[in-house]
């Protein structure tokens, strides 16, 4: 009975659509996180002194402190950006690709 | 007659908490402090308001459901606060400050790379955890593949990790009680390990949740409190702060650079997976998924824990920053008055005398008995998982092979709990002398290698099968193991060996690729009749982890 609830779900195009966009959307954001942090422990890696350099002349902010308070900001903004999304539009989506496999079973 | 039972139990644990100031000297102890009341009874206020939690969750605990997961009726919020509040244990506040004020700047790269993973969490994995699973983890990996042996797989993984986290927990447990209490570290191990297994046995999740936010909010505050309080000595300029620091410190302004932690490439780069991807193979963590109604609470869990996570963690780092100067300078915190030499209580007890520095006694006592709690809570959120891990997996799946009743299985997980309890004080003891922070480290890096691979391939990957999972999984467990006992770390600084086997100390990097590339080998190769039967069982699994259609517990609440 699930079974045919699954493929019943799989047939209908708004399924490919919710698959795409939310696809799209996470693995965009997972890109950006992932290539910032590893981009950044490469510099902590290869190119540590550039750092520990301030950002201004006579400043004790260093570069390093600088982007990873970024990274710590930004990193929680694309969170919420997707939760909001998700909860919203995909949320809807996915009901209604739920409810329709059941408008058929009956 | 349970309720009985669980009251003397409780009683004596009283009884224990009274032993704690009450107890005799530590003989010749120089770390022995003056008894510390504002902390004993902040402290037993907290044991005595959760032990009123466990007996009121008691009472709801009845089926295998309410057991581990609370019956899925925690809130997003509540369960991002239990969430921040599993993360953040009592080696974060510790060992972390302590790492901040030793290495400066390394402590906030670590501190990055704790954080890091939850976004990908919440993109990738979160909702196909709720989506999929039930109890453990291993509902997800096993859900297609043969039960019996990938759940006896990640069973074992799961307690590994477990068993390695127990221990950085334990350690500081001891050392805590020890420098607060002037008890010994071996009565203090006792108490944390008998409180856990009265939370878990009675309580199950519900208990342990209730625990666990309780102890995020005043961790929160109190960490909060001191940084205020330590900050305004600077006028809450860090400009001022990093001079004086900077000045101060040995390290000079070598304090703000990537310095000695990371000093080669690879273990940058490797500390960098072993966290990220450590985090979302953290059995205790992945079973609080479970834990809400559905995707949406779980989504909103994660950006309500992961907010925390980073407000937190940028607390500790200029909590640490500022026990630099307040307390690296000031003899009261050394042994013997002499500056620069060893600290009160052992390294990790910066954030304490830090406390004490700018609070007092009585902020001395709140934040002591915050990280009490936090170890208590974090503790027996671990042990709930390795516990689930036993009774769910390995008893009620494997060798009854889904025939248990919820009676026996919850009976099995309860005498797990207490089994585990033991092996804690067991490790904790053990291991008395390491750095608290480090293994945690450890713990992360066999999870990245153990866990993770196998989970996120059972996700995406169509073409997994069991025996590419059975690979994948023993190879990255026991590689990550042996790499850890091949370091310098337990090769050499526990067992004695003159020389370490293998080179770095952070195995992530290493053993990833190593269960990555068995899985993908042994499932491509795997052209048995089960095989092909279990690529087709991706298809409804595909379309229930993209709808949550008919996930566990989405109907009933």
């Amino acid at each position: 009975m699930s079974s045919a609830m699954y493929e019943r779900m799989r047939a209908n195009p708004k399924f490919q659509e919710l698959v795409t966009r939310r696809g799209r959307y996470a693995w965009t954001l997972a890109f950006i996180v992932l290539s910032m942090f590893y981009g950044f422990v490469m510099v902590v890696a290869f190119n540590p002194v550039a750092l520990g350099q301030p950002v201004s002349e006579g400043s004790m902010w260093t570069v390093g402190v600088v982007v990873e308070l970024f990274m710590f900001v930004f990193f929680w903004v694309l969170t919420a950006l997707y939760v909001r999304r998700a909860n919203s539009e995909f949320d809807a989506l996915t009901q209604e690709i739920v409810k329709e496999a059941w408008k058929e079973n009956k | 007659m349970r309720r009985l039972t669980q009251f003397s139990t409780a009683l004596g644990l009283f009884a224990i908490a009274a032993m704690a100031y009450a107890g005799p000297p530590v003989e010749g102890a120089m770390e022995k402090q003056a008894t510390n009341w504002h902390a004993i009874i902040m402290f037993c206020i907290f044991v005595a308001l959760t032990m009123g939690i466990t007996y009121w969750a008691s009472s709801r605990t009845k089926s295998t459901a309410d057991f581990y997961t609370a019956g899925g009726g925690i809130t997003g919020f509540q369960n991002g606060m239990a969430i921040a509040g599993d993360y953040m244990s009592a080696a974060t506040l510790l060992g972390l400050t302590a790492m901040v004020y030793t290495q400066g700047y390394d402590g906030y790269i670590y501190m990055l790379a704790f954080f890091a993973g939850w976004p990908i969490i919440l993109f990738l994995m979160a909702e196909r955890l709720r989506n999929l699973g039930q109890f453990t983890f291993s509902d997800i990996t096993a859900y297609r593949l043969d039960q019996g042996k990938v759940r006896t797989m990640a069973a074992i993984s799961s307690l590994t990790v477990v068993c390695f986290y127990l221990i950085a927990q334990m350690v500081g447990a001891g050392q805590l009680i020890k420098l607060l209490f002037g008890l010994e570290y071996n009565v203090a191990i006792f108490a944390v390990g008998i409180l856990m297994m009265v939370y878990v046995t009675f309580g199950g999740m519900v208990a342990t949740t209730w625990v666990q936010i309780i102890k995020a909010g005043m961790l929160l505050c109190g960490g909060t409190l001191v940084m205020v309080l330590a900050f305004s000595h600077f006028g809450f300029s860090f400009q001022t702060l990093l001079e004086q620091a900077t000045a101060v410190h040995k390290l000079g302004p070598k304090l703000m650079y990537p310095g000695s932690l990371l000093a080669d490439p690879v273990t940058a780069i490797s500390l960098g997976l072993g966290l990220m991807f450590g985090t979302a193979g953290l059995p205790h963590i992945l079973m609080r998924f479970f834990t809400v109604t559905d995707a949406k609470a779980a989504r909103k869990s994660v950006l309500v824990a992961s907010g925390l996570v980073a407000y937190f963690f940028n607390v500790i780092f200029i909590m640490g920053l500022c026990g630099i100067i307040i307390v690296g300078q000031n003899p009261d915190f050394f042994e013997a008055g002499q500056v620069g030499g060893k600290l009160i209580g052992g390294g990790n007890m910066v954030a304490m005398h830090l406390s004490s520095a700018v609070g007092g006694n009585m902020l001395l006592g709140f934040l002591a008995a915050v990280a009490f709690a936090t170890i208590l809570a974090v503790v027996s959120g671990l042990a709930l998982a390795g516990a689930s891990a036993i009774s769910h997996d390995l008893y009620a799946r494997v060798i009854k092979k889904g025939q248990a009743t919820e009676a026996a299985e919850i009976r099995v997980s309860r005498i797990a709990t207490i089994c585990l309890g033991f092996v804690a004080i067991f490790l904790g003891i053990l291991f008395e002398k390491q750095n608290i922070a480090f293994m945690v480290g450890l713990a992360f890096g066999v999870a990245a290698a153990a866990n993770f691979p196998v989970l996120i391939l059972s996700m995406y990957w169509r073409g997994l099968t069991t025996r590419g999972a059975l690979f994948g999984g023993y190879g990255g467990l026991v590689s990550a193991v042996l790499f850890v006992l091949f370091s310098k770390s337990v090769w050499v600084d526990v067992l004695g060996n003159p020389a370490a086997l293998f080179p770095y100390t952070q195995p992530a990097l290493f053993a990833m690729p190593i269960a990555f590339l068995l899985a993908y080998i042994f499932s491509k190769t795997d052209t048995s009749v089960r095989a092909g039967k279990e690529i087709e069982a991706f298809e409804d699994q595909y379309v229930r982890a993209q709808t949550g259609f008919g996930a566990a517990g989405a109907s009933k609440h």
